[in-house]
């Protein structure tokens, strides 16, 4: 059971989202430009990273539903975001992202785990400094969100269609509306 | 040196901000309900929240800077500053403060920290939902704007004086307003 009185029928986040209208604002718009807005990042690329952070965060409604996004946004390949999940370093994806990757893993931990050679890496092998500013951005941001989602003790139900549903609304519609309705 | 390459000038989070406006806007726009917004906590009580939890994170920019603001919102008084940061338990607030504190310290270390008896004692001291709530998303977003600070190993003068001036400025104007000072008017709304 949630900590607070959190309205019924609305998985993790959005609890979060409807019980405080006032801040649910701000924290789709970042959500929205971070995974969803302009970028040189693929938004599957993006919310890898999303992913990847809040597996290592233990955060399942994160975990689930951005993976869920991951995987809608590159042919369903629910596969691919496992592996990046457990092992990103054996993955099918490109060397700039599994150094990005290695930022985020760092960010997780605290920022100042984040190395010059971290970024001397990503960077020679294609990465801006947008990228990088941006992968700082995610990895920080879902440390936010992961804690709140958690923090609250937010209803996260094992139910993958849901999920599934919610990955094809992100990755279509980004996060400024709502992708679950009450 | 920071890792990317930040505008001049503008330490801590501000040279962030400033590199990327269109993310600046959300970031100020939640700081600005959380820590500024209309609330039954005070923002001296809120700041303190936001210093302490950036103290945790061992963030010295936020830290300093917020603790600047608290001190300024509790009439200059910073050794509470200083006393909450080392030893809360023992400072001089209200106990439902401290009950909050011991929530945000529990997220800071990861959400599923926080007990039903963490939330039960608050509750039994007088916190209200919203209040729980506002104290989880506090630290979870100040374990977000540490690492953001950190994570680009921005530029953090130690320079006490700075950081006061500021942090009686931004207790008056308020986060979006002194954002103005360096984000384009483009993305100022």
């Amino acid at each position: 059971m949630p900590h607070i009185s959190l309205p019924e029928g609305f998985p993790g986040i959005t609890g979060g989202f409807v019980f405080r209208p006032e801040t649910a604002k701000p924290m789709r718009e970042l959500a929205h430009v971070l995974l969803h807005g302009p970028s040189t990042l693929s938004p599957g690329e993006r919310e890898l990273i999303a992913t990847y952070v809040s597996s290592r965060n233990d955060c399942y409604f994160c975990q689930t539903s951005h993976g869920a996004a991951a995987a809608a946004h590159m042919g369903k390949d629910w596969g691919l975001v496992d592996q990046v999940k457990r092992d990103f370093g054996r993955a099918d994806i490109s060397e700039k992202l599994k150094a990005l990757l290695t930022i985020a893993g760092k960010v997780q931990l605290g920022g100042k785990h984040v190395t010059a050679e971290d970024v001397t890496r990503a960077r020679e092998l294609g990465a801006s400094d947008t990228e990088i500013h941006d992968t700082v951005l995610i990895a920080a941001a879902f440390c936010m969100f992961n804690r709140y989602v958690d923090g609250l003790a937010t209803w996260q139900p094992e139910d993958h269609a849901m999920y599934a549903s919610m990955g094809e609304h992100l990755a279509s519609e980004g996060y400024l509306a709502p992708s679950i309705k009450g | 040196m920071a890792h990317i390459k930040l505008p001049e000038g503008l330490p801590g989070i501000r040279g962030a901000m400033a590199f990327r406006p269109e993310t600046a806007r959300p970031l100020n726009d939640l700081v600005e309900v959380l820590l500024h917004g209309p609330n039954s906590l005070s923002p001296g009580e809120r700041e303190l929240i936001a210093t302490y939890v950036s103290s945790e994170n061992d963030c010295y920019y936020c830290q300093t800077i917020h603790g600047a603001i608290a001190a300024a919102s509790l009439n200059g008084d910073e050794e509470l500053v200083k006393k909450v940061k080392v030893d809360f338990m023992n400072a001089d607030i209200s106990e439902k403060l401290k009950a909050l504190l011991a929530i945000a310290g529990k997220v800071q270390r990861g959400g599923k920290h926080v007990t039903t008896e963490d939330v039960a004692r608050a509750r039994e001291l007088g916190a209200t939902d919203v209040e729980i709530h506002d104290t989880v998303l506090i630290a979870a977003a100040f374990c977000m704007f540490n690492r953001y600070v950190d994570g680009l190993a921005t530029a953090q003068p130690r320079d006490e004086a700075m950081y006061r001036e500021r942090g009686k400025w931004i207790a008056r104007e308020g986060y979006v307003n002194v954002s103005k000072e360096y984000l384009p008017a483009t993305v100022n709304r």
